[in-house]
């Protein structure tokens, strides 16, 4: 395959970005999309006309589907043109011959751009740091079967936590709102017992962070769910919203900190 | 006021916005029942208007249901463009290329310029009639109060008889159209209200809604454009 990329290139956060045209050749379309990004910056070393070498940064580690780490913006949609799969699960038999294909970091004013198309997502583990995870102490292994749990509300708490916290949802929506990725959060744990105990402080705490840290409103518009590569479905945002608005009426607001009554 | 409503979550925000926008969603209902006794529809149609007309500027409920309305009006308003704003702000860079993503509205991309569409039409209905019911401006020449009430129902014919007032009409009643068919369903959800089996049925209802409601109010200006 021959391929024309144009790719975003920045130095740092503060430089003033650009997008840079490389053309490929020979490249198999059993390559997956990042290989075929290998071969380029293998292809840029082997060209090197001053050094260092300026190969270009993406971001990329368990190259299959579950990390969440690899975040590309290919030609106008989060991980590529197909539904469902991270760019690491995208193959190039997806594109044609002489395509020209354009690849963007995300972008969202709380996800800053570290270097080319990687940028920062610690925005998220703020998010999971204000109430995303139970307070258990740690000791034996409790037994699986010790807590019933109902089978559908098991099934849709696993369905939220396959979350992979890429955050396409973010870089897909056109306010750039963290709302999918939040409300994933919030509903593994709403909907199993565990979650209960702090489940008031969790929501309010989670909301108001992400509020905090500049992400955009939710205007329903769901291009977070056709984009999002674990299929995560936008019922987790009405959930939240139902846990977000009943925790406020119906528990009593014992911790001022775990953010505002609504 | 300003200030509180800055400090509430987005969640609360997109909450009373979806509260007041169900409730200015049913008060269309109501508006369009009223209106569409201005065309033919029986034979009394123009006593049923004025009746109609008189229960909604004299009955005290009524009086204070439209303190509530305009609230509501005004707080979906503000609560919007505030919502917009952080929105805009939430992406300083843009993207080059992007597409759009299979989604159920084609019209949630532009719900603050078709509120703006709205906000406008609002301005011109309220010129031609709410402020000539609180007596700050004039009824159009020729359009007399009888009895002490305010002929409606000649001012519309007034304004309607006017081709460019009709088309006028339209365009912007199209563009309340689109606002509603995102509006429905979008209310709903920011409620939390999303289930396997009734969400789908709500979508249907906003479609058929926003289109039924877009339709009759269009038939007027139609009827006296053609009629």
């Amino acid at each position: 395959m021959k391929l024309t990329l144009k790719i975003w290139r920045q130095e740092n956060a503060k430089a003033k970005g650009r997008f840079e045209t490389y053309k490929l050749d020979n490249i198999s379309s059993d390559c997956s999309f990042l290989e075929m990004l290998d071969i380029l910056n293998e292809q840029l070393v082997n060209d090197q006309i001053k050094l260092p070498v300026d190969t270009i940064s993406f971001d990329h580690d368990c190259r299959e589907g579950i990390c969440g780490m690899c975040s590309l913006y290919i030609n106008g949609r989060p991980h590529g043109p197909e539904q469902g799969t991270t760019v690491c699960q995208l193959h190039m038999r997806h594109f044609k011959d002489g395509d020209t294909i354009t690849i963007e970091p995300w972008r969202a004013g709380p996800f800053p751009v570290v270097k080319d198309l990687m940028v920062d997502r610690l925005a998220f583990d703020k998010i999971i740091q204000a109430g995303g995870f139970t307070s258990v102490s740690t000791g034996g292994v409790p037994d699986a079967n010790a807590i019933p749990i109902r089978k559908e509300d098991a099934d849709l708490a696993m369905d939220a936590a396959a979350c992979i916290g890429c955050g396409a949802c973010v870089a897909a929506c056109k306010n750039a709102s963290a709302m999918l990725f939040v409300a994933a959060k919030v509903s593994q744990f709403a909907l199993l017992p565990q979650g209960q105990i702090e489940a008031r402080e969790r929501v309010h705490a989670m909301v108001a962070k992400m509020d905090e840290l500049g992400f955009g409103n939710c205007s329903n518009t769901y291009a977070c769910e056709a984009e999002c590569p674990k299929n995560i479905s936008v019922e987790n945002i009405a959930r939240m919203n139902r846990e977000y608005f009943s925790q406020a009426i119906t528990k009593a607001n014992r911790n001022q900190s775990g953010g505002g009554a609504g | 006021m300003r200030k509180t409503v800055v400090k509430l979550s987005s969640l609360s925000k997109k909450f009373f916005m979806a509260f007041a926008g169900l409730f200015l969603i049913s008060f269309l209902v109501v508006h369009l029942g009223i209106n569409l006794f201005i065309l033919p529809i029986t034979a009394d149609h123009e006593l049923i208007f004025a009746d109609a007309v008189h229960f909604m500027t004299t009955n005290p409920l009524i009086k204070v249901m439209e303190v509530v309305l305009f609230g509501g009006l005004l707080l979906h308003a503000i609560l919007g463009i505030i919502l917009q704003l952080q929105n805009w702000n939430a992406r300083p860079v843009g993207y080059k290329v992007s597409q759009k993503s299979q989604v159920y509205s084609p019209f949630t991309r532009f719900m603050i310029h078709t509120g703006v569409i709205i906000f406008l039409f609002l301005i011109i209905h309220f010129m031609n009639f709410y402020f000539v019911k609180l007596g700050w401006t004039d009824p159009p020449q020729g359009v007399y109060p009888i009895a002490g009430q305010h002929d409606f129902y000649n001012m519309a014919l007034n304004l309607f008889a006017n081709p460019t007032y009709c088309i006028l009409y339209i365009v912007l009643i199209l563009g309340l159209g689109f606002h509603l068919h995102h509006a429905f369903q979008s209310a709903f959800q920011s409620l939390g209200l999303n289930h396997p089996t009734y969400t789908p049925v709500i979508k249907v209802v906003g479609t058929i809604y926003s289109v039924l409601v877009t339709l009759g109010f269009i038939s007027i200006p139609l009827y006296f454009l053609f009629a």
